[in-house]
């Protein structure tokens, strides 16, 4: 479609509204209200621009360019006089209470409201009148409230009550009072609302985290990341100053996390400056337990190189690190640091994915998905981001109906909302107990896991009656299944979403099939399984036997060495299952970041590196491996990455490797010749001599400050730069000036567009890919007429046992999180460990809601937790907290004992 | 030969005209209240530290010679948790100054500044701040912003209506 922008004639894509056509096409228009993810309310009237009716038409109207379609032939004008004038006069307006606040403002320097001012060129106030002032709220410890700075655009409950969910934070008082708040002070519920800090265009919510050690964005070193807190691999941005890791911002990914992050994302970070962190390495058992890098090369040689050697991989370390640590100690030598019922249900997925029958679902798929379907996940608390994806899709499948019936573009946010009232898009969710997503389910059913399983195939069988042989399913069972199975039938792209956290595979298995059966060549599948951790799949990838079975194995032939991947033992297996391992170990070696009890049993440690200070790549839950880069530059202290520990040891063993010129990309290229399943997985990334005009990417604004006196306490003459050899990008403010590729995007910037808005400019178009692709590397590729795969293992109902309840973890969206439980902020909202019981357990147990239950299972008593009733809970499970700080490996799918 | 009468002329012609040259240390030179040079941190009429930790001499300062990071008190108030210039890197163009949005700081008529060691030239904020508010006077930025950082409370401020009460309905 041509249109003409300033007597300019452009092609623009039908369906768009003019401003983000503008926008697409490079223009700077400023707006505030309109934001990409919720479409156009036309509410601040900022973005004015002259619309004409023909060529002859001198005069022109003005209208609101987010409520206007484009239209063949259609021209405009930015640049008109009276356009201009008016969208000055709009700031002028605004800016007549915006607060002299800008110097101790923690949107300054990254404001949307600064960017526009400047931008329609407004800049000095004629208002003689007082400013209008509100008193703050206090909202918990992850977001600041400064309520003068508020311009009304009304983004904020847009975002927080339509887009997330969130129902505590409303617009209050009337006309020009008008108030964006909670009903009192308290803590935000909802835990997506840290990207109100984002979304707000001005610094009404800020991040409270960051305030503790505020840096300027122009100031912030940053480098591309990937959240390291659940299984979904959001894109991130991970920014440093002085050495400390400051905050963590959303990297657009059109296909993973687009606009938003969770909070358990984006407030985590804190664990890397937490005092926990391990920085130096130790050989314990001597008088001086610190010791330099060449002191342990020495220790190790000979444990290295005589010593049979045991390697214990992790779930959250990189796939660089795993795999250094496979080529150290063998292939036949290295296991997974994961319970055997954990890794037996992730190989089930792999299996399943790498079978090429179903479509591995991303966030994207989710979000235009027209009907869910999740099976015994609680991904509200396992996989937050996940959830809010499902949300958009049932919100956005009602949307899209209501404007394909009468004609409205979807973006037209409030005459959509107003079309569709209460409509929703389907969405089943069949869980073991209750969870803030069925609130927006049409069909929710909470059962034990086996009758979740029983369910699904019962579905499944439903749409390809005959494949399942177990007919013997009860009346009620087979409507419910008759139900889901017509509304699925029914979707264009329906999406099942299942999860290991009912430690049940006849649940995974079940949903897999229901997958299967809705594949049809005119119907595109989607099948997400939601892991543990950040790395579960690349881990599982590996195919490596479990932690269970590197016991037995130690047990039988004895005299090994240990080497323990950053991985906490004692968080993925029972403690007497952890003690009997170390104690039939001669020596143990362990790499981590924080201080655990794994590490305790070590008697050698090594300080490896999180994400922000190394490098490395991720497999998140749809099989998208993703790069990590270097964030805070490593002079001094002994933290490195554990693949680069790990190829010093090994260069140890083999005297003839030096680790030293090994790069991330180099060491893939070795995987892949390894592993035939990682194919391609070098090209993951761009390799680490990568340069543009021979141009390193700068991972500083062209503004950063400080240069010559950050470090001129210590000594006057400027050191050099961190050199970073591992990746394209360099740690100064040197360097590409221009867009760089998709994947190495350090931050977003654009002349006159500091605030995150700048998005616009990396974009294909609005809401669309990064330009040059969406970063990430799929490595599970559909096969399209591959069906073989079919479960058929239909599990006997669920009976509650008299004196055994079947033991499930419950996670929390916010507490969960090995290493993001380390941060201040989250563990202040963080529960206590507690367990779950339906009421007829607690009455078989005569015990009551508040006492104090024993867990035990074969003879290991778990301590004393609360107990709390909840009677969607089926009677014979108990669910107890998991993954918080507190918590310790229990023997998830169980049936154990309680005891009073 | 001319011109080397001409110039024995002109350098004798000098004789008789006025002293460009001071004695230098015994006299000192006078210099006028916005001269370039040292630069201090100024406080505000209430004694406070006028310096909020904005960043922007940092971000200003051509050569990067200064690095900061602010902190917050109890109320809310930033300041400087650090504050550090390199003299040695420093070519007093007094941009910082024209940045600072709070008069915190300044550039006073002072240049006796030389040292033999160039690590002495770091200057961090216990040598720069001074207990004065410099070249001016009477202004305290946290009573025209917006901001309640113990300084007053919000409405309270220069220019502020009182707070919004978000039950009223009156127009």
């Amino acid at each position: 479609m041509t249109i003409l922008i300033d007597n300019k004639s452009y092609t623009v894509k039908a369906g768009k509204n003019l401003l983000e056509a503008c926008l697409t096409l490079g223009l700077d228009l400023p707006y505030f209200c309109w934001h990409p993810a919720m479409g156009s309310v036309g509410a601040c009237r900022q973005c004015a621009v002259k619309v004409f009716k023909d060529e002859n038409d001198t005069k022109g109207r003005l209208v609101m360019s987010c409520m206007e379609t484009v239209t063949e032939g259609l021209r405009l004008s930015i640049e008109d006089k009276t356009a201009k004038a008016f969208r000055e006069q709009v700031i002028e307006w605004l800016m007549t209470n915006h607060p002299h606040d800008c110097p101790v403002c923690d949107e300054g320097g990254a404001c949307h409201l600064q960017d526009m001012t400047v931008m329609t060129g407004h800049d000095y106030r004629r208002y003689n009148f007082k400013k209008r002032t509100y008193t703050n709220q206090y909202l918990g410890p992850l977001i600041n409230h400064e309520m003068n700075r508020c311009i009304q655009c009304y983004r904020c409950v847009r975002y927080y009550r339509d887009y997330a969910g969130g129902d505590d934070l409303n617009v209050f008082a009337a006309h020009n009072h008008v108030y964006f708040g909670r009903e009192k002070d308290g803590v935000l519920q909802s835990p997506f609302s840290g990207n109100l800090s984002e979304v707000c265009p001005t610094g009404v919510f800020t991040d409270k985290t960051l305030k503790e050690h505020y840096t300027r964005k122009w100031d912030l070193t940053m480098a591309p990341s990937v959240c390291n807190h659940c299984s979904v691999g959001c894109n991130t941005i991970a920014a440093e100053r002085y050495g400390e890791l400051r905050c963590m911002l959303n990297r657009y990914n059109g296909d993973v996390n687009g606009y938003f992050l969770c909070d358990r994302g984006r407030f985590g970070y804190e664990f890397v400056n937490s005092e926990n962190r391990i920085k130096q390495a130790l050989i314990r058992n001597r008088t001086n337990e610190a010791a330099t890098e060449d002191e342990i090369m020495e220790h190790l040689q000979p444990l290295i190189s005589v010593n049979k050697l045991v390697g214990i991989g992790s779930p959250r370390a990189s796939l660089e690190s795993n795999f250094a640590l496979m080529q150290l100690v063998g292939k036949e030598n290295f296991y997974q640091g994961i319970s055997e019922d954990e890794a037996h249900l992730n190989r089930l997925v792999v299996e399943m994915l790498f079978s090429g029958c179903v479509h591995s679902a991303s966030l994207k798929d989710i979000e235009q998905a027209d009907a869910v379907l999740v099976m015994g996940e609680d991904i509200w608390n396992t996989a937050p981001m996940l959830a809010l994806a499902v949300r958009q899709a049932v919100v956005k499948t009602a949307a899209s109906q209501a404007s394909q019936e009468i004609k409205i573009p979807v973006w037209l946010d409030s005459a959509i909302k107003e079309l569709t009232q209460e409509e929703k898009g389907f969405l089943a969710t069949l869980t073991v107990t209750t969870s803030p997503v069925d609130d927006i389910a049409t069909h929710s059913w909470h059962a034990a896991p086996d009758d979740l399983a029983r369910l699904g195939f019962a579905i499944a069988s439903y749409l390809q009656p005959g494949k399942i042989n177990n007919t013997n399913f009860s009346e009620e069972l087979l409507n419910r299944a008759k139900t889901i199975g017509d509304a699925l039938k029914k979707a264009k792209n329906p999406v099942v979403i299942t999860g290991i956290s009912c430690y049940n595979d006849n649940v995974i298995k079940a949903a897999f099939d229901v997958a299967v059966a809705l594949s049809t060549s005119d119907r595109k599948t989607g099948f997400c399984c939601v892991m543990t951790e950040c790395n579960s799949m690349g881990l599982a990838m590996m195919e490596a036997p479990s932690f269970s079975v590197a016991n037995e194995n130690i047990k039988t032939n004895g005299h090994a060495t240990a080497v323990i991947l950053e991985n906490d033992i004692y968080k993925h297996v029972t403690s007497n299952l952890a003690d009997e391992f170390f104690n039939s170990c001669d020596h143990v070696i362990a790499l981590d970041a924080l201080h655990n009890a794994t590490t305790e049993k070590a008697q050698v440690l090594l300080p490896a590196a999180t994400f922000a200070d190394g490098d490395g790549t991720l497999v998140n839950n749809e099989g998208r491996a993703q790069r990590f880069f270097q964030v805070i530059p490593n002079t001094t202290s002994q933290v490195q990455e554990s693949w680069r520990w790990l190829r010093k040891l090994q260069s140890l063993k083999l005297h003839t490797l030096n680790g030293h010129a090994l790069h991330p990309d180099d060491l893939l290229r070795e995987m892949e010749i390894a592993l035939p399943q990682f194919k391609d997985i070098a090209s993951v990334s761009l390799k680490h001599d990568f340069t543009i005009h021979g141009e390193k990417i700068p991972r500083a604004p062209h503004r950063y400050s400080g240069r010559t006196a950050i470090l001129a306490n210590k000594n006057v003459s400027e050191p050099k730069p961190f050199n970073d050899e591992d990746s394209p990008l360099s740690f100064t403010m040197e360097g590409y000036k221009g867009t760089p590729p998709s994947g190495v995007v350090p931050f977003f910037w654009s002349p006159g567009w500091n605030s995150v808005q700048s998005v616009n400019k990396y974009q294909d178009e609005t809401n669309g890919a990064l330009r040059g692709g969406n970063p990430g590397l799929l490595l599970f590729k559909e096969k399209i007429d591959n069906k073989d795969l079919f479960f058929n293992d239909v599990p006997e109902s669920f009976v509650a046992a008299k004196d055994r309840w079947l033991l499930l973890p419950k996670l929390d969206a916010l507490g969960s999180g090995e290493l993001s439980s380390y941060s201040a902020a989250l563990k202040t909202l963080s529960p206590q460990p507690f367990a779950i019981m339906s009421p007829g357990s607690l009455l078989a147990l005569e015990a009551k809601e508040g006492d104090m239950l024993q867990i035990m299972d074969a003879g290991i008593v778990y301590g004393s937790l609360p107990v709390k009733a909840d009677e969607n809970l089926c009677d014979g499970v108990v669910l107890v907290t998991a993954g918080l700080r507190e918590s310790i490996g229990m023997s998830w799918g169980a049936r154990v004992q309680i005891g009073k | 030969m001319f011109s080397h009468i001409r110039t024995i002329w002109l350098t004798f012609l000098h004789l008789f005209k006025r002293h460009v040259t001071i004695q230098y240390p015994e006299e000192k030179i006078k210099l006028r209240p916005r001269w370039r040079g040292r630069i201090v941190l100024t406080k505000d009429p209430d004694g406070g530290e006028r310096c909020v930790g904005c960043y922007l001499c940092a971000v200003a300062c051509p050569v990067d010679c200064i690095a900061l990071q602010a902190t917050e008190d109890e109320n809310g108030r930033r300041y400087p948790e650090f504050f550090r210039i390199n003299f040695s890197r420093c070519i007093f163009c007094g941009y910082c100054e024209d940045a600072c949005p709070t008069y915190a700081i300044q550039l006073i008529p002072d240049f006796e500044m030389a040292e033999y060691n160039r690590q002495n030239l770091v200057f961090e904020k216990e040598d720069l701040l001074i207990n004065s508010q410099g070249k001016y006077p009477g202004y305290n930025f946290y009573k025209v912003a917006g901001m309640n950082a113990g300084v007053k409370e919000k409405g309270e401020g220069e220019n502020e209506d009182a707070p919004v009460d978000i039950h009223s309905l009156m127009p």
